[in-house]
């Protein structure tokens, strides 16, 4: 998992920043207008807070080289934490608490980071795999966390910061895509600073990196702490403003290996990387879901249909990590890089 | 990526569109969006469920030519009893037109639904589970625990054991263990049981298996050490064999183990093999197709090759008797509202109009071709189970006998916990209770 890849520098003559202006205009100004709600409540929320927690977990994995299969874990504790601070401190705006949550699932991570000072690889993934079973087992023990809830479900909030309401479809994706892009830069700045440069140093080469002065210990506790405090409020966007209700189940292991394959497949170390993998597992199943119903729906029933899709996903996804290792960013770059030297030709 | 040419991806963008343009639909249907599960660890209930559901409406439309003219059309889509997909689903087909009611059998799916379907005026029916304070129709108007909730069935369950020990008297100084499935669905009944047995005295321990529950020997060491009188099983899917096996590994009798109304299937029987003789079962539908509404449907739909149970042999099994239970209630709330608003299609406010007035006394049943198979439902505005009556079926090794009458729960003792709770939620949310007057009327 070592991919020594820094940003590469575009070749073309359009300045860095122009796309993803373009891309945030695009999409406060255009999709809220053509969108369906289907579009705002089954991809771009799912979407959104997934490409969060894959840019948290690119972080971590990606440039500190950490491999981490606690990802859900620490969704999970985003969204539980935002739902108590809510609920037990009158007036604290719904913003405050979602940043307290990050806080809390950033304290956890570096909890369980601290094996990383001395276990790598393999074994470090095998003792993040103990912070997804405890804090799901603690969320389900201790009825407090949810409120004692009868059936450990915990309702979300109404959003609204300052009087306005979020809570329409548009409501809630404005609300997470604002969230998601700040975050974003900040993680883009982070990277590019000289922590960032610290995680790919301790990434590629640990020792090297202690003889060059880098401070080992510390970095690897940065990484761990910054990326569970944007996958926390991934966290908190998924049951906020996506699901609205959230069980400590539905952030199982399955959602840490998800999260997992969406920065492999898009891209190690690589923001983008998290929006394009996010981008690829949520919307194929649904794309292969339709097209399967379309075309053989008379023939089979739903469940042979979603096995089928199943396999063909996993074909996909075998198939395209043969042909671009390096994930749909290089992948995308290649493309654009292509055509730019096409139009500049012509 | 190269081997994608141009004319594919064309044709597959061309064929999502037209998968995603609305069907067209006719003056006069009722359609049911169907979040099913056929694949997952849950499939045995899903196929069931959903066979016996979609079998009823498809007699409903052979025989009748639909209810009152009005034919009934459905479609599925695959939830894995996964919360998303459940939503997902839900937002892919709730634009269809005609929507009837949604009948996800997922308390989790459900859960995610209860603002979604409020916001829509779309009725929710959670046949035998779901949250248990939605029964007061004061505050969740357009959600329906059916039959049976899961604080009933709790206390359904409690009767039994006690007319086995000769009354609620001889409760005090028994021990029970209540071994539940750890989710939203299994941790449900932790208050009511914890209630119920201070108030008759017995002693009580409850004991979590975490999902999915295939591996129990810690639990049924500790219920060893307990030895407690009885076990009752609040389990599902894969967990229920494994409970049975586990139990007779321990030496504890089966006969004293009860199942809820989500361990009492024949898919939960048979895998455990000759140990699950004399195991016994709360239902609320008998299993068997002797009953005239199933013969029926074997009749008409299954001797032309038109059934939806892929294996005829789980023709009149507890999951797919549900299935048709749950279709007779879903359609005779249809019929009820067409006799108020017109023989048409309704709207969704309109067939929850028909929920809450959904009356079947024994007499109806029995002409429903149903006597037998379920007991009587009573729903009002205000409560939304309906008071459905509970029996107990023992596996004899081969199919399961049913062993009690009709028993009623102590609906009395529950309304005021319910109530309660449904409050605190309304005033959490914010909603201002319904009065009768708000439920005389729907909108279309």
């Amino acid at each position: 998992m070592t991919i020594a890849t820094l940003e590469a520098i575009p070749t073309s003559y359009t300045p860095r920043w122009l796309t993803p202006v373009l891309l945030l205009g695009i999409a406060y100004l255009i999709i809220p207008l053509v969108g369906t709600s289907y579009l705002f409540e089954a991809i771009l929320l799912p979407f959104l807070a997934l490409s969060l927690a894959g840019v948290g977990l690119n972080i971590l994995t990606g440039y500190a080289g950490q491999v981490s299969l606690g990802s859900a874990a620490f969704l999970a504790v985003g969204a539980f934490a935002a739902y108590n601070f809510n609920l037990r401190i009158d007036g604290l705006p719904i913003l405050g608490s979602i940043f307290l949550s990050g806080v809390v699932a950033a304290a956890i991570g570096i909890v369980f980071g601290l094996p990383s000072l001395r276990l790598r690889g393999f074994y470090l993934a095998v003792s993040t795999l103990a912070a997804q079973f405890f804090v799901q087992w603690a969320l389900t023990k201790f009825s407090w966390f949810s409120n004692n809830s009868a059936s450990g479900v915990i309702d979300a909030p109404p959003l609204s910061i300052a009087g306005v309401e979020f809570n329409s479809a548009v409501g809630r994706y404005l609300f997470s895509l604002t969230i998601v892009a700040v975050l974003t830069f900040l993680a883009y700045r982070l990277v590019l600073s000289q922590t960032g440069r610290n995680f790919i140093a301790v990434r590629d080469n640990e020792t090297a990196a202690r003889i060059i002065g880098v401070p080992v210990l510390k970095t690897k506790l940065i990484a761990f702490g910054v990326s569970s405090f944007v996958i926390g409020i991934a966290g908190v966007l998924w049951a906020f403003a996506y699901l609205r209700t959230v069980e400590p189940a539905g952030f199982n292991l399955d959602r840490s290996f998800q999260i997992l394959f969406i920065i492999i497949i898009g891209g190690l170390a690589s923001i983008r990387g998290a929006f394009f993998g996010a981008a690829l597992l949520v919307v194929t199943p649904l794309i292969l879901s339709r097209v399967g119903s379309f075309l053989l729906g008379d023939f089979f029933d739903s469940g042979v249909l979603d096995m089928s899709q199943r396999i063909v996903l996993g074909g996909l996804i075998i198939l395209f990590l043969i042909l671009e290792p390096d994930g749909l960013v290089s992948f995308w770059d290649r493309i654009r890089k292509r055509t730019t030297t096409r139009l500049l030709r012509q | 990526m190269r081997m994608f040419n141009k004319a594919k991806l064309l044709a597959i963008a061309a064929s999502l569109v037209l998968s995603a343009a609305i069907p067209v639909t006719h003056a006069d249907e009722q359609y049911f969006p169907l979040q099913s599960y056929r694949v997952g660890p849950y499939a045995a209930g899903g196929t069931g469920f959903f066979g016996g559901f979609i079998d009823y409406l498809n007699l409903i439309n052979t025989r009748d030519g639909g209810v009152n003219g009005v034919k009934l059309t459905w479609s599925e889509g695959e939830t894995q009893y996964e919360v998303e997909r459940g939503v997902e689903v839900y937002e892919r087909l709730k634009n269809t037109p005609g929507v009837a009611a949604w009948n996800p059998l997922s308390v989790g799916i459900a859960y995610a639904m209860i603002d979604r379907i409020t916001q829509d005026k779309v009725p929710l029916i959670t046949i035998n589970h779901g949250r248990t304070d939605s029964t007061d129709g004061r505050v969740f108007p357009y959600v329906f625990p059916l039959l049976l909730n899961p604080y009933s069935e709790t206390s359904g369950i409690v009767n039994y054991i006690a007319s086995k020990e000769g009354g609620l008297e001889s409760l005090k100084g028994k021990k029970i263990v209540v071994l539940y499935h750890g989710s939203p669905y299994g941790k449900e009944t932790i208050p009511i049981y914890e209630l119920l047995a201070q108030k008759y005295g017995f002693e009580l321990q409850q004991i979590e298996v975490p999902h999915p529950g295939n591996e129990q020997q810690a639990q049924w060491l500790t219920i060893r050490r307990a030895k407690p009188d009885y076990v009752v099983l609040r389990g599902w899917g894969v967990m229920n064999p494994v409970a049975l096996k586990s139990a007779a590994k321990v030496g504890f009798p089966v006969d004293h183990i009860v199942g809820n109304v989500w361990s009492n299937s024949e898919e939960d029987a048979i895998p455990a093999g000759d140990v699950a003789k004399g195991y016994t079962a709360i239902t609320t539908q008998a299993s068997g197709a002797e009953y005239p509404v199933v013969k029926e449907i074997v009749k008409t739909l299954y001797d032309n090759n038109r059934g939806n149970l892929e294996d005829k042999n789980r023709i009149g099994s507890v999951y797919h008797n549900l299935g048709i239970v749950n279709g007779i209630l879903n359609v005779e709330a249809i019929r009820i509202a067409q006799e108020k608003f017109g023989k048409r299609t309704l709207t969704g406010d309109e067939v929850r109009w028909g929920f809450e007035h959904l009356q079947l006394d024994p007499a109806r049943v029995e002409a429903l071709g149903a006597k037998g198979l379920f007991h009587s439902i009573n729903v009002t505005w205000d409560n939304h189970e309906g008071n459905g009556y509970v029996t107990f079926q023992q596996w004899d090794g081969k199919k399961w006998n049913v062993v009690s009458d009709w028993i009623a729960p102590d609906w009395a003792l529950l309304r005021p916990i319910i109530e309660k709770s449904a409050e605190a939620y309304a005033k959490e949310k914010g909603i201002k209770l319904r009065t009768t007057e708000d439920a005389v009327t729907a909108t279309n």
